[in-house]
């Protein structure tokens, strides 16, 4: 009898791991032929390779009568982000019932840019990507994609609601004039956010995140423009009118407040489970963000626009070029404008509308509802200046700079050598 | 006769056409893009730009280092955490030696960012470690180690452990208790018999260990960007970001490269150093 415990998982595998006899870096002699064989024909890709990636711009002269042979397929494929709709999906539910188009959402966009790697490809070899509507920020990926020609212009005619729900500063902005390729989804305020158990005065300005008093307390945000517009706003400067030498400066302001140590870390979206614990106890934020937390989890932390302003951001829908469905997805963009359904769509993502009568519906709704708690809920959401800011608040917003894509590189390039140190 | 002759080739033309087809194409296309210019609206053109590479080392010379002595750093932990480890499993494991192997890859069915995430509020400035040291008064309040290096390397030698015990315990488990043995005969004491004889047996299992952490760690982006904080950049951050979020391949490329490259270098010279074929003899 063996009595020697024997394993059952089988070693093998991991000794061959360490036979380093066999090992070619432990035999110098002939592997140096080997790596010359290998070293030319990776040569021989090179040259086969050597040719470049083409230009991949698209002449929007196809577009022009786009809209003339479509038709409707009854099938629409949706790319949204998470928890940018109830689980129960109501709204679509809603735009089935009311048209018969099935609607296959997918919370596909987990950010921008890795979401732009992936469709921005398949664009240039005009693939179909998936889906047939989707929805991103206003910023350098949406001005890449408008500047590539991916984005089909949209037919007004067919968004009646829009023309008439729509508030006035979401008809009107800087990154798409003329709502030409896209209507808003979602809107939200970057401001501050501080956690009043450890910040015991009131928070007005910019310049707090430079207090040393909060050293290593102060979150800020890695998005190059995010970042960017906090610092042009603590020099006093409008981000949507900066220029090269304002970039600079501002990104100067921004090391400053590096390296005097007052800043934990840059956050991606991250932000608020630090701002909780008190890791963190003032932050760069999004208004909707603080908003569900506080009404969901019952904390109360601050949210304000401070005295220099803050800025105002878009979650936009659109239509790639190889949609599918154009006709239905342009449907339900007007289905979402209907004020009854941007309510619904408000009352669980706690972002601003860019349907301004939903504020008015979620209090006839809270009027009208037996459930206190509920009743409370949406009355609070309807009287709350993070939701559905006021006239004042809107003159104390700012929008992004707008950039080609030479300039995104320049602009980038500062201001990650400040988040990326 | 002539069939027989050509079944080794036969046997391993799938080994070949993989590496072709996932490695050396894809790293040739790689060295091809990271000579182009251009940007992704133009497309990228191939001017054999060399300037790139040194783009690539002028601006990113920091966080290479960083990245390289954080690797060390995680590697080294792992060495001195997953070596007692392996030992203890392999000589006092007993019965249940591969319920403890099981034990050490038990993490690894949960997602690796989760994973990183979750010592976020283990490190947290009041979390369960940091928050009743406080109040015991063993630590000044303001103490943090949530986004700094320590927390990076930390979260790398966690994340990449196992790789270091597996191949340590390898070696071990098949080693004959006999030498050991042989050298109580002969007068050896316990610290000698394991510096002299199961040290010098057991290096193959680092050396392979040193690998299978070093080069990922280096390399990783996760942990940064999860634990990190001002100054933790490191170099897989750095690529991403130019790959993903600039759209600027040629120079997420070259960085790319010029990690490898120096990677190779660390690696080759390590071999040499450690001198693997002679340590191979002694173990056969």
């Amino acid at each position: 009898m063996n009595n020697r415990p024997r394993p059952r998982l089988n070693p093998a595998l991991l000794r061959g791991l360490t036979r380093a006899r066999r090992s070619p870096l432990a035999l110098p002699g002939p592997t140096r032929r080997r790596t010359l064989q290998a070293g030319g024909a990776a040569a021989a890709v090179l040259a086969l390779s050597a040719c470049g990636v083409g230009g991949q711009q698209r002449d929007p002269a196809e577009d022009e009568d786009f809209w003339a042979d479509k038709e409707r397929t009854g099938d629409l494929r949706w790319a949204n982000w998470p928890l940018y709709m109830d689980a129960e999906r109501t709204q679509i539910t809603q735009f089935t019932e009311a048209t018969g188009i099935a609607v296959d959402y997918k919370e596909d966009v987990q950010e921008a840019a890795s979401f732009f790697g992936q469709i921005q490809p398949k664009l240039a070899a005009g693939d179909d990507i998936g889906y047939d509507l989707m929805v991103l920020p206003n910023g350098f990926e949406l001005a890449r994609l408008i500047e590539l020609g991916y984005l089909v212009p949209l037919d007004h005619t067919r968004l009646p609601n829009f023309a008439e729900y729509a508030g006035e500063v979401y008809k009107n902005s800087t990154y798409d004039p003329g709502n030409r390729y896209t209507v808003p989804y979602a809107s939200g305020i970057t401001g501050i956010a501080y956690n009043p158990e450890y910040v015991d005065r009131e928070i007005t300005s910019v310049q707090d995140l430079w207090d040393p008093a909060f050293e290593g307390k102060v979150g800020m945000f890695a998005d190059p423009q995010e970042i960017a517009n906090f610092g042009l706003l603590a020099n006093g400067v409008a981000p949507g009118e900066s220029t090269r030498e304002d970039w600079e400066a501002a990104a100067e302001k921004l090391r400053e407040q590096r390296d005097s140590g007052v800043v934990r870390a840059y956050y991606d979206q991250d932000f608020i489970q630090p701002l909780t614990n008190g890791d963190l106890w003032i932050t760069m934020a999004w208004s909707g963000d603080i908003y569900q937390q506080n009404s969901e989890e019952g904390t109360n932390l601050e949210f304000v626009i401070p005295d220099e302003g803050a800025t105002l951001w878009t979650d936009n829908l659109m239509l790639p070029f190889t949609t599918r469905a154009p006709v239905d997805a342009v449907e339900l963009m007007n289905f979402l404008y209907e004020p009854e359904i941007a309510a619904g769509l408000t009352e669980y993502i706690s972002y601003i509308s860019p349907v301004p009568y939903a504020q008015e519906v979620l209090a006839e709704w809270a009027d009208g509802d037996s459930d206190g708690d509920r009743a409370d809920a949406l009355r609070a959401m309807s009287e709350s200046g993070l939701v559905f800011p006021t006239e004042g608040d809107y003159q104390n917003l700012h929008n992004f700079v707008v950039l080609d894509t030479d300039q995104q590189d320049e602009f980038s390039g500062l201001f990650q050598a400040v988040t990326q140190s | 006769m002539r069939n027989r002759k050509l079944t080794p080739y036969v046997l391993v033309l799938p080994a070949w056409t993989w590496l072709a087809l996932f490695f050396v194409v894809p790293i040739g296309g790689m060295l091809s893009l990271s000579l182009t210019t251009g940007n992704v609206i133009t497309g990228f053109q191939q001017t054999f730009a060399v300037g790139n590479y040194a783009t690539a080392i002028g601006d990113y010379w920091e966080q290479i280092l960083r990245s390289l002595s954080y690797g060390a750093c995680a590697t080294l932990v792992c060495i001195a955490v997953g070596y007692p480890m392996a030992y203890w499993i392999a000589f006092r494991g007993g019965a249940y030696k591969s319920t403890y192997l099981l034990l050490i890859l038990l993490p690894f069915f949960v997602s690796f960012v989760l994973r990183t995430i979750s010592w976020r509020a283990f490190l947290s400035d009041n979390g369960v470690v940091l928050g009743p040291l406080k109040d015991i008064g063993l630590l000044p309040e303001g103490f943090a180690v949530l986004n700094s290096a320590p927390a990076v390397v930390l979260g790398l030698a966690y994340n990449f452990l196992p790789f270091m015990v597996l191949p340590i315990y390898a070696v071990l488990e098949r080693m004959d208790p006999h030498l050991v043995e042989a050298a109580h005969d002969l007068y050896a004491n316990r610290v000698h018999a394991f510096t002299r004889v199961i040290l010098p047996v057991s290096l193959p299992g680092v050396f392979a260990g040193v690998l299978m952490t070093f080069i990922p760690t280096s390399a990783d982006y996760v942990n940064a960007s999860v634990l990190g904080g001002t100054h933790n950049t490191m170099i897989g951050n750095v690529i991403r970001t130019q790959y993903l979020v600039n759209n600027n391949y040629p120079i997420a490329a070259s960085i790319t490269f010029v990690l490898m490259g120096l990677l190779l270098v660390g690696i080759f010279t390590y071999a040499r150093a450690l001198g693997t074929e002679r340590v191979m003899e002694v173990h056969a």
